[in-house]
């Protein structure tokens, strides 16, 4: 029923047989059957959410009772204000996240676009091998090329700068390649062919063909990128050391530590700090859309 | 020149561009991945604590991983959690998908709620669903016993422990319905209409349309999904810590403890090896099954 939508979006013509009140009924049916999914999942979806949300409202007092109350007596939006501005530079930690997120963003784009590409479609003998070398950087436990890694900046006098973050991410991810590489494969091959009759260079081709249909991909790259670098903890701790210099992850860290039992002002900053993400995922999702792409082959 | 220097030329160019696009990733990979991962496969081969100098103890880590029984049954627990996670969430993270891409109103606010479980810190997720599970105050049992069902104890029995982890890495699984909705994108229309025309109904249109096209989608989040299952502990640690007994020692948290805990990151690096070997078995798996139902435009 629902996959009948997804096929065959709301305004297309019905087909011959139903007259056109019969499909709007069914059309109306289906439609609102997909409301009603959406909203009981959506509702279970919100919990982690509406649980933050309550947790940051209540009172230090309601914070330790068990079993845990899912509503709070009283609501105290001051946790936001004291739980931000409190003993901690939330203000620096924001921004030394937007720059190291901007940059290793920005790194991961423009270095896993070529990889990507030439695994999806160029041959050449030593792919094979390469491809399984790039699948199996991601199958080694990451807690154990940690001490090696440390090791290796540390010689190199990167501790507490932000090198050891930003550096390795212009030289790409093989997460994101994989998934690019995927997307590459499924653009039907005749665009690529009738794109070189025309005397398309290869990077031509990645610009103006492969590129604008992985839109979706590309947006869906972003948003990783974004989350992965903004919520970075592990690595993050491990190589920066002076306050002016951690991350909003870091800082939310030191906070349960320094105030093991104030959930609801860490809550607060919790939720203080997932707000960019957001914004990135609503406007990432707008590229979603069904129909943007793919209407240069209608005719084949 | 013959058809076939003219051919060999073509494919010599093809594989120059190949080398020349990858080099990105290559020099990265020569850089920053190869020593690191060197360095572990040495130090399987040594006892190290991190304060005296690593001492090499030749096959005795790997002689001692075989006859450990806990790392027996951690491989037994992973595969359990990582087969019921990817199963569950690679199917119903699609037909999530599929809904949320349908052109009703409020798509882009649906879509965002589905997202939110996967930004919410791993600290806050863990202490919300050690809440859910509870098995007298939980949220799951409540509404089991409103229609009469007793609930399991979920976390504190062993039976139920990793099934209730496997409901909340499904819940959690927001990236693998982004890559879905990507992916859905790009099934060109002119598809839809032409099995349309052919008189194919919806169920033929899903299975002959959607499916194939969104096949190399769906192999990627089944292989990634089970790269991260096999791999994951993170949130395991903070809710179970194994526990009870040793039913939901992975065995991402046994190497964790034998390297964190217990200082011992020789046998660590082993039990990583060991975990390599593991992911790369299924991977391997997953690509020989894939000749068989992924369909690519390019081959």
């Amino acid at each position: 029923m629902l996959l009948e939508t997804a096929a065959r979006p709301a305004r297309t013509k019905p087909g011959p047989p139903l007259t056109s009140e019969q499909a709007e009924r069914i059309r109306r049916i289906r439609r609102s059957g997909a409301y009603v999914l959406l909203i009981i999942s959506s509702a279970v979806f919100l919990l982690p959410f509406l649980w933050m949300l309550t947790t940051s409202l209540k009172s230090d007092a309601d914070n330790l009772a068990f079993p845990p109350q899912w509503f709070p007596d009283s609501f105290h939006f001051e946790n936001y204000v004291k739980g931000w501005t409190g003993s901690l530079p939330f203000n620096t930690f924001l921004l030394n996240t937007i720059v190291i997120t901007a940059l290793s963003m920005t790194g991961n784009l423009i270095s896993c676009i070529l990889p990507a590409y030439a695994f999806a479609r160029l041959r050449a003998r030593a792919a094979g091998i390469m491809f399984t070398a790039l699948l199996a950087t991601m199958m080694i436990p990451r807690e154990i090329t940690l001490v090696p890694k440390f090791i290796m900046f540390s010689k190199l006098g990167w501790v507490d700068t932000y090198l050891p973050l930003i550096v390795p991410e212009f030289f790409g991810v093989a997460l994101y390649i994989f998934l690019l590489r995927q997307f590459f494969t499924t653009i039907p091959q005749e665009l690529i062919d009738a794109a070189r009759i025309d005397g398309a260079s290869e990077l031509r081709i990645l610009w103006s063909v492969m590129l604008p249909l992985a839109r979706p991909a590309i947006a869906a790259i972003c948003l990783f990128s974004f989350v992965g670098n903004w919520n970075q903890y592990l690595e993050n701790t491990l190589y920066l050391r002076s306050m002016e210099k951690i991350t909003l992850a870091q800082g939310l860290g030191m906070f349960s530590g320094q105030y093991v039992t104030q959930y609801n002002q860490m809550m607060a900053v919790a939720l203080l700090s997932m707000l960019p993400i957001l914004i990135v995922f609503f406007l990432a999702q707008k590229t979603f859309i069904r129909g943007v792409t793919l209407t240069g082959i209608a005719g084949r | 020149m013959t058809a076939v220097s003219v051919r060999s030329t073509l494919a010599r160019r093809e594989a120059r561009r190949f080398h020349l696009f990858v080099s990105p990733w290559l020099v990265g990979f020569v850089l920053f991945s190869a020593g690191p991962i060197l360095a572990a496969v040495v130090l399987s081969f040594m006892e190290w604590n991190l304060l005296q100098s690593p001492r090499w103890v030749g096959l005795a880590n790997y002689v001692r991983m075989v006859n450990d029984p806990e790392f027996w049954e951690s491989i037994e627990n992973t595969v359990q959690y990582g087969l019921g996670a990817v199963v569950l969430g690679v199917s119903f993270t699609f037909l999530l998908a599929l809904l949320l891409n349908q052109p009703l109103r409020f798509q882009g606010l649906f879509r965002t709620v589905m997202y939110l479980p996967s930004v919410v810190s791993g600290l806050a997720t863990a202490l919300l669903w050690i809440n859910i599970l509870h098995p007298d105050y939980g949220l799951i049992n409540k509404l089991l016993a409103s229609v009469g069902i007793q609930g399991p104890g979920w976390l504190a029995s062993q039976e139920w422990a990793i099934p209730g982890l496997v409901l909340m890495s499904v819940w959690g699984a927001g990236n693998t319905i982004v890559i879905y909705l990507a992916g859905l994108q790009g099934i060109p229309k002119t598809l839809y209409e032409a099995a349309e025309i052919d008189g194919a109904g919806w169920w033929r249109r899903f299975w002959s349309v959607t499916v194939p096209m969104m096949s190399p989608v769906i192999f990627f989040n089944v292989v990634t999904g089970f790269i991260a299952a096999l791999q994951s502990y993170v949130l395991i640690l903070v809710m179970t810590e194994g526990g009870p007994g040793n039913a939901t020692m992975v065995l991402g948290l046994y190497i964790y403890r034998h390297a964190f805990v217990y200082f011992d990151m020789g046998y660590a690096a082993t039990l990583s090896w060991a975990m390599f070997v593991l992911v790369i078995v299924v991977t391997a798996i997953q690509f020989s099954l894939a000749k068989r139902w992924v369909h690519y435009e390019f081959k």
